[in-house]
């Protein structure tokens, strides 16, 4: 058994002066302090990786910056996945009696300690080096390519794709540390720049700075306990080139298997957090993972299903796509906010019941899935 | 293992895919072995260029001076008529579903395979 026992989050923007690791202290230290522990008593870490100060073992540069001694530590690398990737390792590191409390830390100075153009690039090698990079892809490209194709497939347009953009805007709205608070409408969607087709600028998350932690623990410290029900990872590829058919996605392996590992459905879930790095990312998941029907995500979004009061809260902090997305920690805010509504700390975003939450993690090009169940257990 | 033909990813107008002569796998990124079933010294095979438009985007803002020179550029992604998959650059009115042929471009200092419409 484990628990989410403490987070931690920055806002999301700039965060000019802030190293990678500073913002990675932060987080952690509101983490510790949220799950009423010492600095001492974290004897795990876990870490993601930084475009910015990329380190062969991160983990213990932040132990010893951060001033920690832990007995199990290293870093891990799985893209956007990463975040989901560490708590499933945290919870069966605590569940094994490995560790009794893991730190899981993200963050990076993405938009202030580099150019956009470093981290575009920087991005864009995720693709194959030999017979992909070389032809001038960019992150966008690569899932401008998927969109096109799952628009051809199930009728998806553009307009249905720009509803993503605008219901995370309209979350973002209600959290102070988003990186954007200004109204989007579909329209500002489709007049935004093109950036790789059929995606336009505010199809895509920006680039930003800041961090997210959470602890991860054996035995709950709180009277309300957040519980990793089950979760369960797939990979099916690491190139677009290489992916398989739609219908064979990881999404929809990892969500099965983590059904199986946890004994939950899909009707049980009352609050989701996908990962949206793109609307289309956001659209595809949802339909493989059975948040919505193939080709009916956007109409769900414009019904209210997906908004603060409708039956499936999502993403109520904004996601990356308007919270922010500073790499390893961009997902992670995914967590931070599903452990705030379900701990009834959302303040002015609170959801009426957040009980049972559904987590889901994409890396690369659709190419590393993490799926996992939280429970609150009083 | 006999060394890797010429194809376009070393400079030469060819698209070279590997066929496995225990398994008949296809596969377009170069080993040593066949990836669906481990033999070692899949053949290698020149492509006839034909292919079926699978997914298209159209590139608009690049991250680099080289590749910037040429936005708007539209990275393809088809399938081949011996059945692998590859990324390449295309016309950019292609549709997917168009039948496309071969042809090579140079493309940030490199020579990089470019598909249009079967004529």
């Amino acid at each position: 058994m484990s628990f989410i026992t403490g987070v931690g989050l920055t806002s999301y923007g700039k965060h000019e002066g802030s190293s990678s690791l500073d913002l990675m202290s932060k987080a952690a230290e509101t983490a510790i302090a949220d799950a009423g522990l010492k600095r001492s008593e974290i004897d795990g870490i876990l870490c993601g990786y930084s475009t910015v100060s990329p380190h062969i073992m991160l983990a213990t540069v932040f132990a010893e910056h951060f001033g920690v001694q832990p007995s199990y530590a290293h870093a891990v690398q799985v893209g956007g996945a990463t975040g989901l990737a560490m708590t499933m390792l945290a919870h069966h590191l605590v569940d094994a009696g490995v560790a009794k409390h893991v730190l899981v830390v993200g963050g990076e100075n993405r938009l202030t300690g580099q150019s956009r153009d470093a981290s575009i690039q920087a991005l864009a090698q995720v693709g194959h080096p030999d017979y992909e990079v070389s032809l001038g892809p960019t992150i966008p490209a690569y899932y401008g390519l998927v969109a096109s194709r799952y628009m051809h497939e199930y009728g998806v347009t553009q307009e249905d794709l720009a509803e993503f953009a605008v219901l995370m805007r309209a979350h973002a709205m209600t959290h102070p540390g988003a990186q954007f608070h200004e109204p989007i409408t579909v329209a500002d969607v489709m007049a935004s720049k093109p950036v790789a087709m059929p995606l336009k600028l505010l199809d895509c998350c920006p680039v930003s700075d800041g961090g997210a932690a959470f602890v991860v623990s054996r035995e709950r410290t709180g009277a309300t306990g957040i519980r990793v029900r089950g979760c369960a990872q797939a990979h099916t590829h690491q190139h677009v080139t290489a992916a398989p058919a739609l219908s064979e996605l990881g999404a929809e392996i990892a969500i099965a298997k983590a059904k199986a590992a946890s004994g939950v459905a899909i009707s049980d879930v009352r609050y989701a957090a996908v990962y949206d790095s793109f609307t289309i990312t956001l659209a595809m998941l949802l339909e493989d993972l059975g948040l919505a029907g193939r080709g009916e995500a956007a109409a769900r979004v414009r019904a209210g299903h997906f908004g603060r009061d409708g039956a499936m809260p999502l993403n109520t902090h904004g996601g990356l796509l308007s919270y922010g997305h500073c790499g390893v920690g961009g997902a992670m805010a995914h967590l931070v906010e599903t452990h705030q509504q379900m701990t009834g700390r959302a303040g002015p975003r609170q959801v009426r019941d957040a009980s049972i939450a559904l987590l889901h993690g994409d890396g690369g090009v659709l190419s590393s899935h993490v799926s996992m169940f939280l429970e609150r257990v009083r | 293992m006999s060394d890797k033909l010429a194809d376009w990813t070393k400079g030469a107008e060819a698209i070279v895919y590997q066929s496995c002569s225990a398994c008949g796998n296809v596969q377009y990124f170069h080993r040593s072995f066949c990836a669906a079933c481990g033999a070692p010294d899949p053949a290698q095979k020149r492509a006839s260029g034909m292919a079926t438009v699978y997914a298209t985007s159209l590139v608009c803002r690049a991250a680099t001076p080289e590749t910037r020179a040429h936005v708007p550029y539209n990275i393809v992604l088809v399938d081949t008529v011996e059945g692998f998959r590859m990324m390449a650059h295309g016309d950019n009115d292609l549709a997917i579903g168009d039948k496309v042929t071969a042809g090579y471009r140079p493309f940030a200092g490199k020579l990089i395979p470019y598909f249009e419409k079967k004529k």
